[in-house]
């Protein structure tokens, strides 16, 4: 206890929080003086040694991890516990999504989704002129940023073509926030060039939107999915009750034989490790803690149960998959040599059909099973690549980088960002990376992400900063952004800034035969 | 007969600088024209031993794989119409397979290529971008050792056909960097290649041979002031400098 006491003392004193980071500092800590969920003695040594890790979630989860209400469905019947009725125009519907995102909940303490913001507005758009509709969405966009300081809150658009997008994307052209993060999915059928053109500039300015595999993501969650905070895709009207994950890394290196025996012994061991930390985790959250009997959202419908599933994540499968190599006396490497990669797909795969065959509890979002994910990382990571990425500094040409991963991308029904680094030539042919676009998504790409060297705005692991930002917080020890902290860590231990530029030769500045 | 097979400098899987969108670039060994001011002097031999040859269904398949992220292909050099029966027998060749039907094929050229090569070439390309190095003879030939006839009758004939989708102007400063000259050459243009997009080139000593590598690089005003005097012809809208 005395410990504890120290800590909530140096929390309370800290110069470098906000009131709100200490508040949510203070009450992890509360948390983490009760028991964690009991799990057992193997499973409790795999946490320890982070062969699991549960991603700092707490001790006593009372709050789903992912949570994606059904925002539309709000709009049209009014929330008695908001006490408000359904929206009659424009500047009453953008009232009531501030008012709601308020008192959404998340893992951080923010709402990491903020709903289909064009499908949702655009009817209340329609008796606005142009100027009206500009500022009205200006001002909802400021409020957030503002009021919701973390870049895993996140609104999505598309595949149509609306007013609406296409005014928020103007926005974000011209506000240059780090706030929303913004995924535009992507139809080939539905969305128009013209709209992707216009999501391309946007990516120049401030690194958003992400795109994503509109019909991929139906085919696996239905019509009604989200996107939200590090490219979690996840029903709406449900979302995941946790995240945990799995590093193959430290499973291979806890493992003293060679492939075949790995895949046979140790990985569903170690799934099955994962799957009893998961087991645990929303257990306590569904009949301990009780979340879905006394949440509002669940109470008006807003959430159900049934629409929840839990996500099983992976990462460092190149450190994996290069040890697992090393081993047999190979020297190949994962995204750059063809066996190698290929070893990649089949731990993907099998690691795909384990999970595919562990039942969990309350995840009749996904059949009883958990959603796979290809987790990006966090900021206290080192040494080990985030997901099934290929190590930042390592990536091969773009052709190379995009052929090596999209055969991954299918198995991630709840996610998965290869980010694509771009160097600024791009900048004058935008239709270059609107064909990219397209030709990922058409090779099977769940989605496709943007980094581009001129703007301000860097991805971490999947989430955006503006360098800037980080130059003030080394300078004066203080952020706004949560998110801007967990960055600056990520930049110290995993060298993101270091990330490959894409640079195509080209034939009017580089030596071609250079190579 | 058997099929032609072409000389290969290099590929470029990815790029976004040889014409619209992107783009696999073939560039093809070899050069009719020695300019002063390459910036790949090793393409320009008609042999060497960093080139390789390769077969029509050998480049074909490099771009099958690659087809759903591209608008199109490029084939450049070197001079790619040197290798005019290699080349057709490759967009033939792109023409008629499936996966790769949908792309354009695009010739970057210097325009050294008689009326038989384009009488080949034309029917299977879906555009050509030109460069024009200079439009007087003497200056033509002081940066490329020859003359420009026929490159100005590729050009009329390409903008005639409307197969010409864009002309490259690089400016070398001291040799055709003049106002007389640059602007001459604006109003020919809006002449022959009316409402054909053009993009005028700072010379840079990257790459270049030991000859060139002292000419200095021009500054982004000295780069506007060239293209503001193209544009004094063809209009600002059309006129492009990088």
């Amino acid at each position: 206890m005395t410990e504890v006491r120290s800590r909530a003392r140096a929390l309370v004193d800290s110069p470098a929080l906000t009131y709100r980071q200490r508040v949510a500092a203070l009450a992890a800590l509360a948390e983490e003086t009760l028991d964690p969920p009991p799990v057992s003695a193997e499973a409790a040594a795999a946490l320890a040694r982070g062969l699991v890790d549960d991603l700092a979630e707490g001790h006593a989860p009372y709050r789903p991890r992912y949570l994606l209400p059904d925002y539309a469905r709000a709009l049209a019947q009014g929330s008695s516990f908001l006490d408000l009725a359904p929206p009659r125009d424009l500047h009453e519907a953008v009232g009531f999504l501030l008012a709601m995102y308020s008192q959404v909940p998340s893992i951080t303490g923010y709402p990491v989704y903020l709903g289909d913001v064009d499908t949702l507005l655009e009817p209340f758009a329609a008796s606005v002129d142009d100027a009206t509709l500009r500022d009205v969405l200006r001002l909802m966009w400021v409020v957030i940023d503002r009021s919701l300081p973390d870049a895993f809150t996140h609104a999505n658009l598309g595949p149509d073509d609306t007013r609406v997008g296409r005014t928020v994307l103007a926005l974000e052209r011209d506000l240059l926030q780090t706030v929303p993060n913004l995924t535009l999915r992507v139809d080939p059928d539905r969305t128009p060039d013209g709209l992707l053109l216009d999501a391309v500039a946007t990516v120049f300015a401030c690194g958003k939107p992400h795109f994503v595999n509109h019909p991929m993501m139906c085919a696996d969650l239905g019509e009604s999915y989200g996107v939200v905070s590090c490219y979690n895709s996840l029903k709406v009207g449900g979302g995941s009750h946790t995240l945990v994950r799995l590093n193959l890394a430290e499973s291979v290196r806890g493992h003293a034989g060679g492939v075949e025996d790995w895949l046979d012994t140790t990985l569903p061991r170690d799934v099955e490790l994962t799957a009893e930390v998961m087991r645990a985790r929303i257990t306590s959250l569904v009949e301990q803690s009780r979340f879905f009997e006394h949440s509002w959202l669940a109470q008006e419908g807003l959430v159900s149960l049934d629409r929840f599933a839990a996500m099983f994540g992976i990462y460092g499968l190149a450190e994996a998959v290069n040890t697992l190599v090393e081993r047999g006396g190979g020297t190949e490497r994962y995204g750059l040599d063809a066996e190698a990669t290929a070893l990649g797909w089949r731990v993907v795969e099998t690691v795909a059909a384990l999970v595919a065959d562990t039942p969990l509890p309350y995840c009749d979002g996904n059949g009883g099973r958990a959603f796979l994910h290809s987790q990006s990382g966090i900021d206290s990571d080192v040494g080990v690549t985030a997901g099934t990425r290929i190590p930042i500094g390592e990536e091969p040409p773009l052709a190379e980088h995009l052929l090596a991963v999209a055969p991954n991308h299918r198995h991630f029904a709840s996610g998965v960002s290869d980010i694509v680094h771009f160097d600024d030539t791009v900048t004058r042919n935008p239709q270059a990376v609107v064909d990219v676009i397209r030709g990922g998504l058409a090779t099977g790409m769940r989605d496709v992400t943007f980094n581009l060297d001129s703007n301000d705005f860097i991805r971490i692991t999947g989430y955006l900063v503006r360098k800037s930002d980080l130059a003030r917080l080394a300078e004066t020890g203080v952020s706004r952004h949560g998110s801007d902290v967990l960055a600056a860590g990520s930049v110290a231990n995993s060298h993101v800034t270091d990330r490959v530029v894409k640079r195509v030769i080209s034939s009017e500045s580089a030596p071609r035969a250079a190579r | 007969m058997s099929p032609p097979r072409g000389l290969l400098a290099d590929v470029v899987p990815f790029s976004w600088v040889d014409g619209p969108g992107n783009r696999f670039v073939a560039f093809l060994q070899g050069c009719n024209l020695d300019c002063l001011a390459c910036h790949n002097p090793h393409t320009m031999p008609r042999s060497t031993p960093r080139a390789r040859e390769v077969g029509v269904a050998d480049l074909l398949a490099q771009v099958r794989p690659l087809a759903a992220f591209l608008s199109g292909v490029t084939v450049s050099g070197g001079e790619a119409t040197l290798q005019a029966p290699f080349v057709a027998a490759w967009f033939e060749a792109l023409r008629d397979d499936p996966a790769t039907a949908a792309l354009t094929r695009y010739i970057d050229s210097n325009g050294c290529a008689t009326d038989e090569v384009w009488d080949l070439l034309l029917p299977l390309a879906d555009g050509v971008m030109l460069d024009l190095k200079a439009l007087d003879v003497a200056v033509h030939v002081a940066l490329t050792g020859s003359g420009n006839d026929r490159v100005l009758t590729s050009l009329e004939r390409l903008a005639r056909e409307d197969k010409l989708v864009e002309v490259r102007l690089l400016v070398v400063p001291g040799i055709n960097d003049g106002e007389d000259g640059l602007r001459r050459t604006g109003d020919y243009l809006a002449t022959h290649a009316p409402g054909v997009p053009v993009t005028v080139i700072g010379f840079r000593p990257h790459g270049v041979r030991a000859a060139a590598r002292d000419i200095p690089e021009p500054t982004p005003e000295e780069r506007a002031r060239y293209a503001a005097w193209v544009a004094a012809g063809v209009g600002p809208d059309l006129v492009r400098v990088v």
